[in-house]
């Protein structure tokens, strides 16, 4: 199962991701990533859109498996687990969707409430307590018979939040967390992730292209692109890297490896070209 | 050479998509199984789509009876029947038409509702996000919708026939002068329990259980965009009513097949 | 959303009445009070022509409903229909020598089976068939008729 490589597989590995590929029809999408995730540790995904982030979420989701490589989660081969164990497995998984992904005929309360109704047979008090204590990390106790569509995008993720630890999970996983939002809610967001990490020690893993805010909470960056690991390292050494690819996207520069133009013929030619 | 190609294409993505909602069907069916312990998701989805479609149900029972009782009694009175207008009301609306408007109308007001709600929450990733949460998402959001769309469309046939007859009985009895006990006796007489009124109920339960499939397959398989879901509510309307229509000439083939 | 209380209230109130119209249907509309024959027994009869009875039209006694026909077959050696017919269990005393003859009522109606009782003492019993029958009237063969007699009356005096 473990091929030779370059970082030996310990305990301290949550997410232990060897040499994944994954092809969408005959688009790759990604080529051969390797990306070890520790334990209690804020890792960043960052990248260009479409560079294969969110796909990298799902594969460690199990919602969709990879053409090539092995992939474990606390030990488990997610690839190869049946449906009834992945989902065993995803109760120990949060996720936090890019939209929140709230269920829009619920309130609030219910949408935290949602995860413990289905999964456990805890008694109507003891929900109400754990729910609102789960509502009150993020700040958010007094806005529970709201519905999802009287929330602001800022606050929809932290309710979303709320939810994904409601069944008090090893690892969340956050896409996308900060796209969209006004600087006050960015910060509440990097705050909260910090925050829980810390408190509950949750694995947490950020997919993310906004560099300022996934740098400053992270503890450990990898950098992908063109389906590749273009760099890794702790934030200040990814920051700090020589190479082209980690520079222009950590500076935002619109032309350099990542070609500004789409591929095309010649501008000349085709503006010249006649209709035939 | 290409028309072909393009042929060919259509005939294999249709065939696919015919296997996969019967996959989907499957599942669906399997994870009405686990609802009998949850009855209370299904008698919301009755709420959502029966108790709110009663009104147009009821509304065009009443009309579409009373178009009957106009339209029956000047036909019969050219044959001095018109005694026989409430066979004549009962029979059009038991076998025929109440469970096919029925139908159509549920397409149009549940099913159409159901395929955009589905819809919806896979674009705004909510299904995804009940996967990641490890609840079923067939289970738990489209199994009960199905289940609902079954039971509603029986209740609300009986509720079309019911008060398309009275609907009858107003305008023949009460504006064309019909005589009352004519008009329910010659009923009594010519509607049969297992040859008209059965076949009538098992019409709409077969119409229940395809339109319901249908609009949530649509839903559960639109594209995750705002014209994906758009295109999807299209389709069910589209299909159900095609699906109503031919599936009512087979049934009622079997079923008159002589004797 | 609608609160747990009203919604199962409605969903109650939308079943209980969606039950009602298919009792309605099924009562008031439809024949399941009449139609369904109480411990019945079957008696036959013979005929020369039903015409167009049919499986399930009434069997009728000085115009009341008593039963139905269940069965409709052709007996291959007498060359004649055999109509067997299920007699309601409350309508014991028919007498045997009862005849049956196929009837319509109204000029396009459905043809019904009406019996005329006899004079026997003994009664009909489960298995037994009507003697004397007549059969149903057939149009054609009467417009036929007609238009002979006319043809004969008409013919001396040319």
């Amino acid at each position: 199962m473990n091929q030779p490589s370059h970082s030996t597989p310990d305990s301290d590995v949550l997410v232990d991701i060897r040499d994944i590929h994954f092809t969408y029809g005959d688009r790759p999408i990604l080529k051969g990533i390797t990306l070890p995730i520790r334990r209690g540790k804020v890792t960043a995904i960052m990248g260009g859109s479409g560079c294969g982030k969110t796909t990298l979420m799902n594969l460690i989701g199990g919602r969709i498996k990879p053409s090539r490589g092995t992939l474990t989660v606390d030990g488990e081969s997610v690839p190869d687990l049946r449906t009834r164990e992945l989902f065993e497995l995803r109760k120990r998984m949060g996720m936090l969707f890019q939209t929140g992904a709230l269920l829009t005929d619920l309130s609030v309360f219910e949408n935290v409430a949602f995860p413990i109704r289905e999964h456990t047979k805890l008694p109507e008090s003891i929900l109400r307590k754990v729910v609102l204590m789960k509502l009150e990390t993020v700040g958010l106790r007094g806005a529970r018979d709201l519905m999802p569509s009287e929330l602001s995008g800022g606050m929809a993720r932290r309710v979303a939040l709320a939810r994904a630890i409601a069944l008090e999970p090893m690892m969340i996983m956050y896409d996308e967390p900060f796209t969209g939002l006004d600087p006050i809610s960015k910060g509440v967001i990097a705050k909260l992730i910090r925050q829980l990490n810390q408190s509950l020690g949750i694995t947490s893993i950020v997919v993310s292209h906004d560099v300022a805010e996934t740098c400053m909470i992270s503890d450990y960056a990898y950098l992908v692109g063109d389906g590749r690991i273009m760099g890794e390292g702790t934030p200040t050494e990814v920051q700090k890297s020589g190479s082209e690819h980690v520079r222009q996207f950590m500076d935002g520069l619109p032309d350099g490896p990542v070609p500004y133009q789409y591929p095309a013929d010649d501008y000349v030619t085709d503006l010249t070209r006649s209709i035939a | 050479m290409n028309t072909l190609r393009v042929l060919g294409g259509i005939v294999i993505n249709s065939v696919e998509r015919v296997g996969r909602a019967a996959m989907f069907l499957y599942e669906v069916l399997l994870g009405s199984w686990e609802l009998l312990r949850r009855f209370y998701l299904v008698v919301q989805q009755v709420y959502a789509v029966g108790v709110l479609t009663l009104l147009i149900i009821l509304v065009s029972g009443l009309f579409v009876g009373m178009v009957l009782g106009l339209q029956g009694y000047n036909t019969l009175v050219k044959f001095g029947s018109a005694n026989s207008l409430g066979l004549l009301v009962a029979l059009s609306l038991v076998r025929e038409l109440g469970p096919v408007v029925t139908a159509l109308l549920f397409a149009g007001r549940a099913g159409s509702a159901l395929t955009a709600e589905i819809g919806l929450m896979k674009a705004t990733e909510q299904l995804a996000g009940m996967e990641m949460m490890a609840v079923n998402p067939v289970t738990r959001v489209i199994a009960p919708r199905f289940l609902g769309g079954v039971i509603a469309m029986p209740l609300l046939t009986a509720l079309f026939s019911a008060i398309g007859v009275m609907g009858g009985h107003l305008v023949g009895v009460g504006l064309l002068g019909v005589d009352a006990g004519a008009f329910w006796s010659q009923m009594q007489n010519g509607v049969d329990f297992h040859d008209d009124i059965m076949n009538g109920v098992i019409k709409s339960v077969v119409f229940g259980v395809v339109v319901t499939w249908i609009s949530v397959f649509e839903g559960y398989d639109a594209v995750p965009t705002s014209e994906g879901v758009a295109s999807a509510t299209n389709r069910t309307v589209v299909y159900s009513s095609l699906a109503v229509l031919g599936l009512d000439f087979i049934l009622t083939a079997l079923t008159l097949g002589e004797v | 959303m609608i609160n747990r209380k009203s919604l199962e209230l409605w969903v109650g109130l939308f079943v209980a009445a969606g039950i009602l119209a298919l009792a309605m249907l099924a009562f008031k509309v439809g024949n399941l009070t009449s139609a369904d024959v109480m411990d019945g027994y079957k008696v036959t009869a013979r005929f020369d022509n039903v015409g167009g009875l049919k499986v399930k039209a009434a069997v009728t006694m000085a115009g009341v409903r008593i039963g139905r026909v269940s069965a409709i077959a052709f007996d291959n050696k007498k060359y004649q229909a055999l109509v067997t017919m299920d007699i309601d269990g409350r309508y014991q005393n028919i007498p045997k020598d009862s005849s049956a003859s196929i009837l319509t009522s109204g000029l396009l109606g459905d043809q019904y089976v009406g019996i005329e009782p006899g004079g026997d003492e003994a009664s009909l019993q489960n298995g037994d068939s009507f003697l004397r029958t007549q059969s149903a009237l057939v149009l054609e063969k009467l417009v036929g008729q007609v238009i002979f007699n006319k043809a004969g009356e008409s013919a001396p005096a040319k």
